[in-house]
This record gives C-alpha cells, sequence and structure tokens, in this order.
C-alpha cells in the first residue's frame, strides 16, 4: 500500500532529482577539475599538474589574503557565538511572555535583510567613525561580520537548547548549584554539540562572505573571496579554480569534522 | 483546617499555611491551589494523594522552590522559606523523569550536590561510597546514564537526592515509569531508605494503593484543595466525603433517609424498607436524604434474606477473591467483595436472586 505513494514512483521524480543534482554538482566538478589543469586556460584541458596550487601558495596576495579571511572569520564567529549563546538562553531559558516572538524575529531579522542594504549602510556608518576615530584596521570587518553571523550561530544554540530538558537545570538548582554553576556545570557541557555548530557555521559564512566585505574593506584589506573576485575582473587563470578548491576542501574538513565530533558525543 | 492527626510531641518538618497558588491573571486566572494547609512531621512519610490536576505536583513544587506562591506561607522548621530559590532550601527532590545529567556517570550525579556544597572531597568520596551503597550500586558507578536501566536509574536519582542529608525528600512520582513488579519492590525499598536514613519524605502519587501501603499519613487533594489528611486507615475506613471514599478503594453508594440520630450515629431507611444503623464524622448532624457508604468487603452475599435485594450481574474471580456484582432493585449497582477458599466456590452464578448482608458498623453517612 505504502509503495503507491512513495515520492520514487511518480513519473519524471527521478529525472528531475538527476537534473537538480546534476545542476549542483557538474559546475563543482568542473572547477575542481580544471584546478589540476597544466595549460593556462579553464576551459582546455592540457594535462595534470599542480602548478596552479603551488602558484597560488607562492602568491603572497592569496597568503595575505587567506591569512585576512581566517582572523576574520576566527574573530567574528568566537564574538557572534557568544552572543548568540547568551541571545539563545535568554530567549528559551524564560517562561513565554508577549513579545518573546518579537525578539525571535529581531534576532533573525539579518536572515532575511538583504544583503547588500547591510553593506551599504555599513558603509555609511563606519565611513563616519573612521572621519572621527581615524581607526582604518581589521575591527571594521571583524564588527559587519559578527553582525550577520550572530543569527546563524543563534540557529543550532537555540534548537539545542530547546530539545534539551530543562529538568536537568532544575535538578542543578535542586542540588545547590547556583544559576551560574548550573550553566557551567550542566548547561554549557550539554550546550557544546550546538555551540560548535553555531561556531562552524558562522565561521564559513565569514569566510565566505564578498557583498559586505567588498563594501566595508579598506584599500589593501582584501580576504580570499573580495580577492578572487578581483582576480576574475582582470584574467582568469586554473590558479583561481585551485583556490577555489582549497577552499571547498576546508569547508568539507570542517563539517565533517563536525559531524564526528557530534556524533562521538551523543 | 485543624488537623487532628497531628500528635503534639513531634517535631513539625515542614508547614504550608494558607497556600494559594494562580496561573494567568484576571478572570481566566486558573486557582491550582487553594487555601491550601499542611503540616508534615519530621522523619514521617507523607503522601500527597489525587488525581492528576489536583495541586499536588503544584505543592510540592513550592516546597521545592520552582514555584512561589501568590499567597501563603511555607515553613521549614518555623523558618519561612516560600522565598527562597531552590538553590538555598535544605531540600531535595527525585523527579518523575529522574533528571539525571547524561554527561557525568553514576558517581559523578550522586556527587554533584555535594560539590556545590563545597564539602572537602574526602567527605564527598566517603559519601557517595556510603549511597552508592545504599542503593546497591556500587559495581555500576562508572557507568554513563545512558548505560543503566530504568530501575537503576531510579536508584541513582534516589542516592543523588540523598546523598546532600537534606532536611526532607522530595518524590515526584517516581515510581510511575516502573513496571509493576519493581514498582512493588521499589515501594519496599524506598521504606527502608525512609528509615535508615530518618530523613522526612514527601511523597507525590496519584495511585491510592502505593499511597497506602507506605505512607505514614496522606493528605487527599481534588481541584486544589485538601480534603482529608490522615494516617492510611482514617483516610480507607473514615473518609471525610463522598470524593475521598470513591478514590480510595472501591466503595457502594446507597440513597437513604435519615430516621433517627444518636452522637456519631444515625439510623437510616434504605430504599428497601430495611434499616440499618451508619456512622457519621464527628460534630455532624445530617438529616432527610443522605449518601451512604459501604466497603466492598463489609458486605456478604446471602441466598436469602439481607439488608437489600438483587440480582447478580456478574461474578469476577480474583485469586484471593471474588468480585459478585449485584444490580440492586432500586437499578443501582453494588459489588460484595468475597475471601475464596480453596474447597468451594462462591457459590453464586450470574442471573441469581441474592440478598445482601450489610455488616454491623460498616456503613457510613458521607458528605457530598
Amino acid at each position: 500500500m505504502a509503495r503507491h505513494f512513495d515520492i520514487r514512483s511518480q513519473p519524471g521524480f527521478p529525472l528531475i532529482a538527476l537534473f537538480t543534482f546534476a545542476m549542483l554538482y557538474l559546475p563543482i566538478v568542473t572547477l575542481v577539475v580544471y584546478a589540476f589543469n597544466a595549460s593556462d586556460s579553464v576551459s582546455q584541458w592540457g594535462g595534470f599538474s599542480l602548478r596552479w596550487f603551488a602558484d597560488a601558495w607562492d602568491n603572497s596576495a592569496v597568503q595575505d589574503a587567506a591569512l585576512r579571511s581566517i582572523i576574520i572569520a576566527l574573530c567574528a564567529a568566537t564574538i557572534a557565538t557568544i552572543a548568540a549563546t547568551m541571545a539563545a538562553i535568554a530567549t528559551t531559558r524564560t517562561a513565554p511572555y508577549r513579545g518573546l516572538g518579537v525578539k525571535y524575529a529581531f534576532i533573525n531579522t539579518p536572515l532575511m535583510v538583504p544583503e547588500i542594504v547591510t553593506a551599504v549602510a555599513l558603509l555609511i556608518v563606519f565611513s563616519r567613525i573612521k572621519v572621527w576615530t581615524g581607526y582604518s584596521g581589521l575591527g571594521y570587518l571583524i564588527i559587519a561580520h559578527t553582525a550577520f553571523c550572530i543569527p546563524f550561530a543563534y540557529l543550532p544554540i537555540r534548537a539545542r537548547l530547546e530539545s534539551m530538558d530543562s529538568t536537568l537545570e532544575r535538578a542543578a538548582a535542586d542540588l545547590y548549584a547556583t544559576p551560574w554553576m548550573a550553566f557551567r556545570r550542566v548547561t554549557l557541557p550539554l550546550l557544546r554539540p550546538g555551540i560548535i555548530a553555531g561556531f562552524m557555521l558562522a565561521f564559513v559564512i565569514s569566510l565566505d562572505d564578498v557583498v559586505i566585505t567588498e563594501f566595508v574593506k579598506s584599500g589593501g584589506q582584501d580576504t580570499l573571496p573580495t580577492y578572487m573576485l578581483g582576480q576574475i575582473r582582470r584574467a582568469v587563470t586554473p590558479e583561481i579554480n585551485a583556490i577555489a578548491t582549497a577552499f571547498l576542501a576546508l569547508s568539507v574538513i570542517l563539517v565533517t569534522a563536525f559531524f564526528f565530533i557530534n556524533r562521538r558525543k551523543t | 483546617m485543624p488537623d487532628p492527626s497531628l500528635a503534639r510531641d513531634q517535631r513539625v518538618a515542614i508547614e504550608a499555611r494558607g497556600i494559594v497558588k494562580e496561573f494567568g491573571q484576571g478572570p481566566t486566572a486558573l486557582r491550582a491551589l487553594d487555601n491550601v494547609s499542611v503540616t508534615i512531621r519530621e522523619n514521617e512519610f507523607f503522601t500527597l494523594l489525587g488525581p492528576s490536576g489536583c495541586g499536588k505536583t503544584t505543592l510540592l513544587r513550592m516546597i521545592a522552590g520552582f514555584e512561589y506562591p501568590s499567597e501563603g506561607a511555607i515553613l521549614l522548621y518555623g523558618e519561612d522559606i516560600a522565598g527562597l530559590p531552590p538553590f538555598k532550601r535544605p531540600i531535595n527532590t527525585v523527579f518523575q523523569s529522574y533528571a539525571l545529567f547524561p554527561h557525568l556517570t553514576v558517581r559523578e550525579n550522586i556527587a554533584f550536590g555535594l560539590e556545590m556544597l563545597g564539602r572537602p572531597k574526602a567527605e564527598i568520596t566517603s559519601r557517595v561510597a556510603a549511597m552508592l551503597k545504599l542503593v546497591r550500586m556500587e559495581e555500576l558507578a562508572e557507568r554513563r546514564t545512558d548505560q543503566i536501566s530504568g530501575g537503576q536509574a531510579q536508584r541513582v536519582a534516589l542516592a543523588r537526592a540523598l546523598a546532600p542529608s537534606p532536611k526532607v525528600l522530595l518524590l515526584d512520582e517516581p515510581l510511575s515509569a516502573l513496571d509493576y513488579k519493581l514498582r512493588k519492590e521499589m515501594q519496599i525499598e524506598l521504606k527502608r531508605m525512609q528509615s535508615e536514613t530518618g530523613i522526612t519524605f514527601v511523597f507525590v502519587t496519584h495511585d491510592q494503593e502505593e499511597a497506602l501501603t507506605m505512607s505514614d499519613r496522606i493528605a487527599v487533594m481534588s481541584k486544589g484543595k485538601v480534603l482529608q489528611i490522615g494516617s492510611p486507615w482514617d483516610i480507607y475506613d473514615k473518609p471525610a466525603d463522598r470524593f475521598v471514599a470513591d478514590f480510595i478503594g472501591e466503595t457502594n453508594f446507597l440513597v437513604a433517609s435519615v430516621i433517627a440520630t444518636g452522637s456519631n450515629m444515625v439510623r437510616v431507611r434504605l430504599a428497601t424498607g430495611a434499616e440499618i444503623d451508619a456512622t457519621v464524622t464527628e460534630g455532624w448532624q445530617p438529616t432527610g436524604e443522605v449518601t451512604v457508604a459501604v466497603r466492598p468487603e463489609h458486605a456478604r452475599a446471602v441466598a436469602s434474606g439481607g439488608h437489600i435485594a438483587g440480582m447478580v450481574e456478574n461474578v469476577v474471580y480474583f485469586g484471593t477473591d471474588t468480585h459478585i456484582h449485584v444490580r440492586l432493585d432500586g437499578a443501582t449497582g453494588f459489588m460484595v467483595r468475597q475471601q475464596n477458599s480453596r474447597s468451594q466456590s462462591c457459590g453464586f452464578a450470574v442471573g441469581d436472586r441474592i440478598g445482601i448482608d450489610i455488616a454491623a458498623d460498616a456503613a457510613q453517612v458521607l458528605r457530598d
């Protein structure tokens, strides 16, 4: 009986699925394959080579951009995760009250506001602050990234808190744990997988950002994505493919690592 | 409400005075507890008994500190603790879901309260060892809590709550998740632990049998009110009103009219015209039409005669005894419980016309 309702028996379903997967993955596969191209072209195969990886590795502009990306992502993800953890506790560990829905919406708005709007707004505010303070370091980028990372870090942490039995915290309080000790000894250890997930999501989102970075950065503050964008505007070589491939590998490693950390714990 | 079951010479551990708890506000407010007063003695096994939604768990949570009363006071050895947070009360709880910390081992769970109190390491080690022994969990001390069975989790929860030597232990339906046999074992186990530790136990349950077999005293609650407080014997044999009689054990209700009144006793006429004596709670003079309660084991089925008569509707064999369901001539049902003997059956079959003999002193007039 259930077979009739199996989605796989719907006509055309396998075809649509196949088409979707092809659209998603064929470009990525092509990009990765041409990263190993020996020739100078991104479309003409000239044999296998690692020269573009070597070129990218030795390129000081790439090195600078990569280092900057990682510094910004680490700082932004850390601050965003702390803020998101506090926000998640504040919104799940209180009795429901009027206005809580508004708060959820408020925390998650950055997900819905078009990035370009945030980018322009930040550009205007920061340029003012730059004039007043004369400071033009990485701080602006870190603040900007933190801002749009918070909702991404918030979601998995809140999900984890909501699925966690709040009786455990009550039991801790019953056993003489002050609210702070109950948090440190019970809530935080149980929340760890959610916090790690939130951090990694925020880290990857920050690493990946182009639009806001492009608007907010000062001269000479290219991150890896904005550097790649700049390169493509000039001449496209498989070096871009190599950088993108390395990026992809890093993301895959992070996600896989998280998967295993999470599985071991629960 | 005066509490006649309370002896004068015993120390009072917990006293709840005029507790009112309202959830919500205005006309939609829900009154979970309505002027509840309970006095719990030191070293007592005290049970809050009632159907779900009667307010027993709310009262327990208030003693624990998870809920604050809208009105009234909660005294612990004479000191008002109603405003104290749970971590400042020398009271521990065994939760219905056990609420063991899943990231800690059995040993770490039991040590948690002592660590939070900042007790010295050596004391914690020896106290935890003693607790593991008390609940017979020494061998599983290093297990994670998801690697033990429900009955074992129950013991750990008990040990964890007893480890800091609380002045009062609260138990929130702790046996409800266990199967029948394990529950019987744990009932005995709990009594043993209470007498070994000498701690005051406050036990919440909706299971009247559990309440009768374990408690020193029981408070029967319904709809946010305490209906009766007394020993299991008081509650069963001298129920204060119809709800208590109906909730505790099985009871037959008969309509009767009062024809003469004495002290704590009235003579009533049943629908059949038969007259019997019935006891009355102290200080009450019922008149006119009343409800009379008779426990099934205090009535006897007879082939002819008896105070009332009817037709056997069903005979149910229970091993130790037999329940004979009779449809009375006035159309109400009546149940007789008869002890079984090995040599002969109860002797009545469905469809038989029989009489029912009500033992002297068995009937009681109840307030509605």
